[in-house]
């Protein structure tokens, strides 16, 4: 007998029941076909300026960092503004992602764009994140040749834009959006939920920021308003 | 890992008398329980979230077999492999088995209790492959040869002063002269010394928070990123998780994520959640080329169906530990394996026996705290119970301990005879305390007095006196 | 007036064998205040111990042997009071978990419903919000673990020392942490027990009272016994004793030094 089926039949004897039983399975089936939403707390659900007034404190408190701009050309200035207040080099590794691209990075004199998957001298990376969590400050980004995610965490400095109207108010609302992307069922490789800039507080519980991944997480929200 | 859990009173009066320990400790008394309560009050749907999430489980638990059946299968269309293992030794070399395929020398691990459990690194090094752990709690701890004395703050046991010493002893290509006193600086070095290991590694072996069965995905939640570098930079990624790590969708994980993070650390969220699913698709231009799952029971299933099967909901949060005196008093070693606190005070005699364990469940003073505070609501005290009475039906309790509760129970159960003893023994020990009206030393009390007087009776008992009295009443009356 | 004393609720007074061993002036203090709330107390001679004992160590036979003879005595009042949260809870909580699906379980199940400890009752059942007790001086109360998190005792003995003229109540630091004591374990695991009374001694020592008061007599023995070994001047006491104005003779443990 394999482990396998050995752990299965070791399952269904505890538990008192038979590998045929048709009510069980459809149950189960009945579930993962519905996947239904539990509770979701009333906190995100807001209108849409007060939620992205609220993904805004969320991620606030927990130490990243944000900047709002008013459009997508806007974005190129906001970065290089951000490298030059924290004496940065004028150099970004950035994905594939069309938005990102479609931005006038040129417009902004000697700032270099790298292209593909970040490398260890990164010191900033740009992404473009999928969607945003108002009810705990959240962005979402998924791998791929758009947003690689070694750019989520080999760089120190890693600048998010988030599209406002991609904040949702809750998490449930944003991993429909992906069932609805990529089919129900499948993911992407990597689905990266980041609340802020990485931490730890493994030393005397003190809590401090940049343990591995980014030491700096700066979100450009760009508001369309 | 050594089992050192039939030592546990002599492992607690070595961490009653370390001084480091002690003052580590106090760090974890102030540390957490303040800062869940803060999230806990901030999200007035948490109790209705934390109902919610022992519903998934108990739900889950209750089709364990199907479940796992559909993670399998999706975990399979999704391009990644499924290992079954029966115990701690079929997995080990499961993992060996994957490593040595693709010539691993050096493996790089996120924080994860599972490995623990089997022994990983112990067996790792035996096999002559390196494991690197690379969350800093573990990474100071694998620096000093110990075990994790906390499941989600593995070093919580150390200061700082400790944590610099083992620094310079072990980073000793770097200037001795170099300052290293604010911990800001100590985290630097390791994330300098961290970075080329990541790079390093042929295999990275993380554990999971989650096994999603709608989409044969692995969720891990951590604070500081190196779960994720772990992942994406080696060549192969495995995950090493129990069976009840099994949810059945996303949404039901979003559920327990939100009590997870508040019951851990007081966050809203961990920083870093992160969702895998399959190795890197073709036009990926990152993550591993090969993403396996090491299913493990070791032991599990035996406990689906008995009185010890709500224990499988546990999510490894830590808020029983934060929350416990017990914990507090002798920290996460004394426990002698690798889970600590109430929740290893009811796990460890499932995985290593009772006949071992049997300290665990028995150092508890029942103050319910543990189970108050634990987002999945399972009855730990209660379990402990359950474990003193098979050890109780085993004769496994010390014959001290035996006669003295039956010599007191045979007069328990005969309000007469107890009524007489009293009247007489009663009496005469409170006359016996003096004017003092207490004892400093009694025999056969020396647990006590060894550390507290024993106030003396005040005279005679209650219900001499209440019958007494009701006598009076009765004369007065005719 | 005849039909008013037919009303009075009658109650079996569940005295719990700490108390009826070592501090009956507890047992008087409850009995003034449950007639002073107007009920007819009966203390029944045939009572003897929860068997919490028993019931923690694992010996399940021993327990509900004891279990039966306490439902026995007691089944015929309308309400069962005790002046323990740790005992009330063991009635009230634990009694239907121990007769599960045995012949008692229904028998167990009336009973352990009409179980109350003294403060709950007296507040929550009772409508009592006040007594005519008076002590000039600084009192700190600790929670007892089951009364706190198995019955929800916090803010029932709260509310009545607020009435009582003259006192000031200093809340106490880490109030709903357990004192150690936990029934057996105390001397099973003594060191660890007397780490966790000397963090207790120190809060209370701190909170600047002149008087710790609980409700629960084993916590109460533990960190009277403690502060006595420290040489603190602390009268401890049980809640009740001060609630009925019985607080006038010796304290828990307090003698000469
Ligand atoms: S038993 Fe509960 S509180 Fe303890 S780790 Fe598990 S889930 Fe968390």
């Amino acid at each position: 007998m394999s482990a396998r089926e050995a752990i299965l039949n070791k399952v269904r004897s505890s538990l008192g029941t038979a590998p045929s039983d048709a009510a069980r399975a459809e149950t189960v089936a009945k579930r993962l076909a519905d996947a239904p939403a539990g509770v979701i707390p009333a906190r995100g659900q807001l209108a849409d300026k007060e939620r992205v007034a609220l993904f805004c404190e969320m991620a606030e408190k927990v130490s990243a960092t944000i900047d709002r701009v008013k459009k997508p050309a806007d974005v190129p200035k906001a970065v290089s503004t951000y490298l030059r207040a924290r004496n940065l080099p004028a150099s970004v590794r950035m994905g594939a992602d069309e938005r990102l691209r479609a931005m006038p990075w040129s417009g902004v004199k000697s700032l270099e764009v790298k292209s593909g998957r970040a490398d260890p001298e990164d010191e900033v990376g740009v992404s473009h994140a999928l969607a945003g969590v108002a009810e705990s400050g959240t962005i979402a980004l998924h791998s791929g040749t758009d947003n690689p995610t070694t750019v989520n965490f080999l760089p120190e400095h890693h600048i998010v834009v988030v599209d406002a109207k991609d904040i949702a108010g809750d998490l449930e609302t944003v991993l429909s959006g992906l069932r609805q992307r990529f089919g129900k069922g499948k993911m992407p490789r990597t689905l990266n939920l980041i609340t802020g800039p990485s931490r730890s507080a493994d030393i005397q519980q003190t809590l401090l920021l940049g343990a591995h991944g980014p030491r700096a997480l700066h979100l450009i929200v760009i508001n369309g308003g | 890992m050594q089992i050192s859990s039939p030592a546990f009173k002599t492992n607690a009066r070595g961490a009653l008398a370390d001084p480091h320990l002690q003052e580590a400790l106090g760090h974890v008394r102030s540390g957490f329980i303040d800062k869940r309560q803060k999230a806990v009050d901030a999200l007035p749907e948490f109790d209705a979230l934390r109902e919610s999430a022992r519903a998934i489980k108990d739900h889950t638990l209750a089709h364990l077999d199907l479940y796992l059946e559909a993670y399998e299968e999706k975990v399979k269309a999704s391009g990644g492999h499924v290992h079954w293992a029966e115990t701690a030794a079929d997995a080990r070399s499961v993992i060996l088995d994957i490593c040595r395929a693709v010539g691993a020398r050096t493996v790089t691990k996120g924080k994860s209790m599972i490995t623990e459990e089997i022994g990983l690194n112990e067996f790792f090094e035996k096999e002559g492959i390196r494991p690197v752990e690379t969350d800093l709690g573990e990474y100071i701890i694998q620096l000093r040869g110990e075990h994790p004395s906390h499941i989600i703050a593995p070093a919580v046991h150390l200061t700082r002063d400790q944590v610099e010493a083992d620094f310079r002893r072990a980073h000793n290509h770097l200037p001795p002269t170099r300052d290293l006193t604010e911990p800001a600086s100590l985290l630097s070095e390791a994330r300098e010394v961290l970075r080329a290991q990541y790079f390093a590694a042929d295999v990275g072996i993380t554990g999971a928070n989650f096994l999603v069965a709608e989409t044969g995905s692995s969720i891990i939640v951590t604070n500081e990123g190196n779960g994720d570098l772990t992942q994406i930079l080696p060549r192969v990624h495995i995950v090493v998780a129990s069976i009840e790590k099994i949810v059945p969708t996303l949404a039901d994980a979003s559920q327990i994520l939100r009590v997870l993070a508040r019951s851990a650390t007081g966050q809203e969220m961990s920083v870093y959640t992160t969702v895998s699913t399959g190795p890197r698709r073709p036009e990926d231009p990152d993550g591993p080329d090969e993403y396996h799952v090491v299913l493990l029971d070791n032991g599990r299933s035996s406990m689906l169906g008995t009185e010890f099967q709500d224990m499988l909901r546990c999510i490894r949060c830590g808020a029983c530990m934060n929350h416990c005196p017990i914990y507090h008093a002798v920290g996460g070693h004394a426990y002698g394996w690798v889970y600590p606190g109430p929740m290893g005070a009811v796990l460890t005699p499932s995985l290593i026996g009772v006949d071992k364990a049997g300290h665990l469940p028995n150092a508890s003073t029942f103050c319910g705290r543990c189970e108050a505070v634990c987002p999945m609501h399972i009855p730990l005290p209660k379990m402990m119970r359950h474990w003193r009475e098979r050890e109780f039906a085993r004769g496994l309790n010390p014959a001290t301990q035996r006669y003295g509760l039956k010599a007191w129970a045979f007069f328990a159960r005969r309000p007469r005879l107890y009524r007489l003893a009293a009247s007489f023994a009663i009496p005469a020990l409170s006359a016996f305390g003096g004017a003092r009206r207490r004892f400093r030393y009694l025999p056969f009390a020396g647990g006590w007095t060894r550390h507290r007087d024993l106030p003396a009776p005040e005279s005679r008992t209650f219900l001499q006196q209440w019958r007494d009295r009701e006598t009076r009443k009765q004369e007065a009356r005719t | 007036m005849r039909q008013e004393t037919l009303k009075r609720p009658r109650v079996g007074l569940f005295v719990t064998c700490l108390v009826d061993l070592f501090r009956p002036t507890v047992g008087f203090a409850s009995v003034k205040l449950l007639e002073e709330a107007g009920c007819e107390v009966e203390v029944p001679m045939a009572q003897t111990c929860c068997g919490q004992p028993a019931y923690n160590s694992g010996d399940r036979e021993d327990t509900i042997a004891i279990a039966t003879n306490t439902i026995k005595t007691f089944e015929e009042y309308d309400y069962i009071v005790a002046p323990s949260g740790s005992c009330a809870g063991m009635l009230r909580k634990h009694y239907p978990a121990l007769f599960k699906d045995h012949a008692w379980e229904a028998r167990a199940a009336a009973f352990s419903a009409k179980v109350h400890e003294l403060m709950s009752f007296l507040v929550d059942v009772m409508g009592v919000d006040a007594v005519s007790a008076a002590r000039e001086g600084n009192v700190t109360y600790h929670d007892s673990c089951s009364g706190l998190r198995e019955l929800g005792i916090r803010e029932q003995p709260r509310r009545l020392l607020g009435s009582v003229l003259g006192l000031k109540l200093k809340e106490l630091k880490d109030s709903d942490v357990c004192c150690g004591f936990g029934g057996t374990f105390c001397v099973k695991y003594p060191d660890i027990s007397n780490k966790i009374v000397e963090e207790k001694a120190a809060n209370i020592q701190a909170s600047g009272a002149d008087t710790l008061l609980a409700g629960d007599l084993g916590c109460l023995m533990n960190m009277a016994g403690k502060l006595q070994r420290q040489g603190a001047d602390i009268e401890v006491r049980h809640v009740a004793e001060v609630l009925a104005g019985m607080d006038d003779g010796p304290a828990i443990g307090g003698g000469e030094r």
